[in-house]
């Protein structure tokens, strides 16, 4: 019960850390303001094209497709089956396990398997590629190896060494109920859940703010509507107030010869 | 400075991918501006004490300015997508000019200063105290982009280089490290009111000539009107359009226009500029400063439209910026998009029928065109997404019978930059352009031999000066250059008025 106690700690921990730290930077994001119609043109006119645009960007990743295809098919064979896998964990959380979740339980096996590829070429193509290894820090190595070591230890808790998933399943019910449970002592396991702890505490300290960053992106979020509405910052409308010497509508003193 | 001596790289049958070359381009530099530069712009004259900490005090005031510089800061995955995609790194294999790169000059000292992870583990994210081999690395890297927005293309997150390149150089301008070039030039405008300091008499006497010379050659009184209080249109176009060639063959296709359509026109003495450096040194105040001018030009003129002439940052500023810099424009004639670019107009003549044209007088060229960043990546033409590519092709196949593109990716929104853009065509900075415009040079080279091409088209001054220069290193003809509006000037028929 000890070591279901501390966990328990730990993901409230990481759960509040990680939604307090993203929070408090989306709402930085949302209060700076863009001074300037700046969209990547071509661009759309449009609201309804500028959803087009975005969801083309975080679900098909069509920039990066343009950018480099090596790069799309790991980067999109990590995030979805990432998706995937952990809508298949929702059957933890829940009871009776909703039925989509249960639908996609033989998918989800798969996808845990596409992030673990996804990651280990992306991995490679770091190491291998000269321009990509130049611009890499430590914590870009250390990222994808938390991540594979997340895939990794969850795939062979399904392939090599199972667990004791309905004292898992009972654990993870209670902390969504507030009634904390028992967590098998697994190493596996524990090593999984650790590093997951782990993702969720750095999350809003690192490049993992891609996620919301690209949804406040100016160069994808903006309608290319400049002639038609003026987009005058806060701060820039202060600034002709303080510049006398160029007020707008000022007569003319130049001539006209 | 010593003058660096260079050599111009082979053009490849292919555009290949250099190796990474550390430190290859760490010697170019623009020169500093000199106190009389600065202080005009509102820029200390010269390194401030305390640079440190203006510098990051101006750091802090910019994130809190622009959203583009603090989301492009913090999202970046180092997913190396924008690693081949800079003309500047292709041409040089400096790994300081692959776009990210560039970005990391300032996100390893915004991480060290305003984030979590680089104040306590700054060797783990690559995060850097601010010292003065990085303030050396940023005036000599920042000054290798030319703010083209291609990397933003091919970006997931859509960064644009360009942003950080801007934040990066007006930091640098406010601690007293301005670039010469620009800030020089920006404080002409301020005083005289165009790029070139070109005073009221001189651009009089230009225009003079201008028109003896139109009606010498076509036997048409073409009129080069300065100043003509009541005209419908005011037309502001670069000032290298006045005399610079090919640029000045534009100018003349722009009055045989107005001419044969019939529409009053004027240029003006105030306000005869339509470059603004001011987006170059990414500083909000001067770019205003420098706009207001067309504004109050057009106010005192008053005119009911504002045309903008051929020029790629300048369309930029116009259609992206001026409404909210200097709008609103409820003074012009509502009936017109403000500011309509030249292409537009003529365009819009074309498809009422208002233009004669006969293709036939430029049927000795094979021409190609050479789509400009600041209108393909930072603006539009016409009324739908992608005008910007299909009006000027439109405008060229109706006045010449030859026309054929350069590789599809090397066009439209992919379009690579003559090189010489965003602040840095200065002979200060030759071995970095005519590198840079490897790209272009290699793709133009490849249509000349597969489709016997003889002239690019351009609409940007930049560009067509850019071009001029550094073709002849790649062993092309400075001549190859040519405005678009000089193919639409060539081409239009007039009877004879005398």
């Amino acid at each position: 019960m000890v070591l279901g106690s501390v966990f328990a700690v730990l993901f409230y921990l990481g759960a509040i850390i990680l939604i307090a730290g993203v929070s408090s930077r989306v709402m930085r994001y949302a209060r700076t303001p863009a001074p300037l119609v700046i969209p990547t043109t071509p661009a759309p006119l449009t609201r309804a094209g500028v959803g087009a645009r975005m969801c083309r960007e975080v679900v098909f990743f069509e920039s990066l497709f343009k950018g480099s295809k090596w790069s799309w098919l790991f980067g999109w064979l990590f995030h979805f089956g990432m998706l995937i896998a952990l809508a298949r964990h929702l059957r933890y959380f829940t009871e009776p396990v909703w039925w989509w979740v249960t639908l996609i339980q033989w998918v989800g096996v798969y996808a845990g398997i596409a992030m673990f590829a996804g990651l280990a070429g992306l991995w490679v193509r770091r190491m291998l590629v000269d321009r990509i290894r130049y611009i890499s820090a430590p914590s870009d190595h250390l990222m994808l190896a938390l991540l594979l070591a997340i895939a990794g230890s969850g795939l062979m808790m399904k392939y090599v060494h199972h667990t004791d998933i309905v004292s898992l399943k009972a654990f993870a019910l209670g902390l969504v109920t507030l009634d904390w449970q028992p967590l098998p002592a697994d190493g596996l396991l524990l090593v999984h859940l650790s590093l997951v702890i782990v993702l969720m505490l750095i999350f809003p300290f690192s490049k993992l703010l891609h996620a919301p960053g690209v949804f406040f992106s100016p160069t994808r979020n903006m309608r290319d509507n400049p002639r038609e509405y003026r987009h005058v910052a806060p701060w820039a409308q202060n600034l002709s107030q303080t510049r006398p010497e160029w007020p707008l509508g000022r007569q003319s003193d130049h001539g006209e010869g | 400075m010593a003058k660096v001596e260079f050599e111009t790289p082979p053009l490849p049958d292919q555009l290949s991918i250099p190796a990474v070359l550390p430190g290859a381009m760490a010697h170019s530099r623009p020169f500093v501006a000199k106190p009389e530069h600065q202080q005009p712009l509102g820029f200390p004259g010269e390194l401030v004490d305390n640079w440190q900490k203006v510098a990051l005090d101006k750091m802090d005031e910019l994130l809190g300015r622009y959203r583009s510089l603090q989301v492009f800061l913090d999202a970046c995955v180092k997913c190396g997508a924008c690693t081949d995609k800079c003309h500047y790194y292709l041409g040089t294999g400096d790994p300081k000019n692959m776009p990210v790169a560039r970005q990391d000059l300032l996100r390893k000292v915004y991480r060290r200063y305003f984030t979590v992870a680089g104040k306590w583990f700054p060797r783990l994210v690559g995060a850097v105290e601010l010292s003065e081999e990085v303030i050396n690395d940023w005036y000599s890297y920042y000054h290798q982009c030319s703010e083209c927005r291609r990397c933003s293309v091919y970006c997931p997150y859509g960064i644009d280089t360009a942003e950080i390149t801007m934040a990066g150089r007006e930091i640098l301008a406010s601690i007293g490290v301005g670039q010469k070039y620009s800030n020089e030039i920006i404080g002409k405008v301020h005083t005289i009111g165009n790029n070139l300091g070109l005073p009221e008499p001189a651009l009089a006497n230009t225009l003079e000539g201008l028109e003896e010379e139109v009606e010498e050659d076509i036997s048409v009184s073409v009129k080069f009107p300065l100043d003509q209080q009541g005209a419908d249109v005011l037309l502001v176009p670069p000032s290298a359009d006045f005399f610079a060639e090919p640029h000045v063959d534009g100018l003349i296709g722009y009055a045989k226009v107005f001419h044969q359509a019939g529409i009053s026109w004027t240029l003006s003495s105030y306000a005869s500029e339509a470059a603004n450096f001011g987006i170059f040194i990414g500083n909000y105040e001067n770019m205003q400063k420098v706009a207001q001018r067309i504004r109050q030009a057009a106010l005192d003129l008053g005119v009911k439209r504002i045309v903008v002439g051929e020029c790629g940052h300048a369309w930029r500023v116009a259609y992206s910026f001026w409404n909210t810099l200097i709008g609103p424009f409820d003074f012009l004639d509502p009936h017109y998009p403000a500011p309509q670019h030249i292409c537009e107009f003529t365009h819009d003549l074309l498809y009422q029928g208002g233009l004669k044209l006969d293709r036939e007088a430029n049927d000795d060229k094979v021409v190609t065109f050479h789509d400009s960043c600041n209108v393909s990546r930072g603006s539009r033409l016409g009324s739908t997404p992608g005008g910007q590519f299909s009006i000027p092709r439109d405008l060229i196949r109706a006045a010449c019978t030859h026309f054929v593109d350069m590789a599809p990716e090397t066009i439209h929104e992919h379009t690579f930059c003559c090189g010489g853009g965003g602040g840095l065509l200065t002979d200060d900075l030759l071995e970095l352009r005519v590198k840079g415009a490897l790209p272009r040079a290699q793709a133009l080279r490849q249509v000349i031999e597969a489709h016997g091409v003889t002239h690019m088209a351009a609409i940007c001054a930049i560009c067509k000066s850019q071009f001029t220069k550094v073709l002849p290193q790649y062993g092309m003809g400075m001549d190859m250059v040519i405005s678009v509006h000089q193919l639409i000037g060539d081409a239009l028929v007039f009877e004879s008025e005398h």
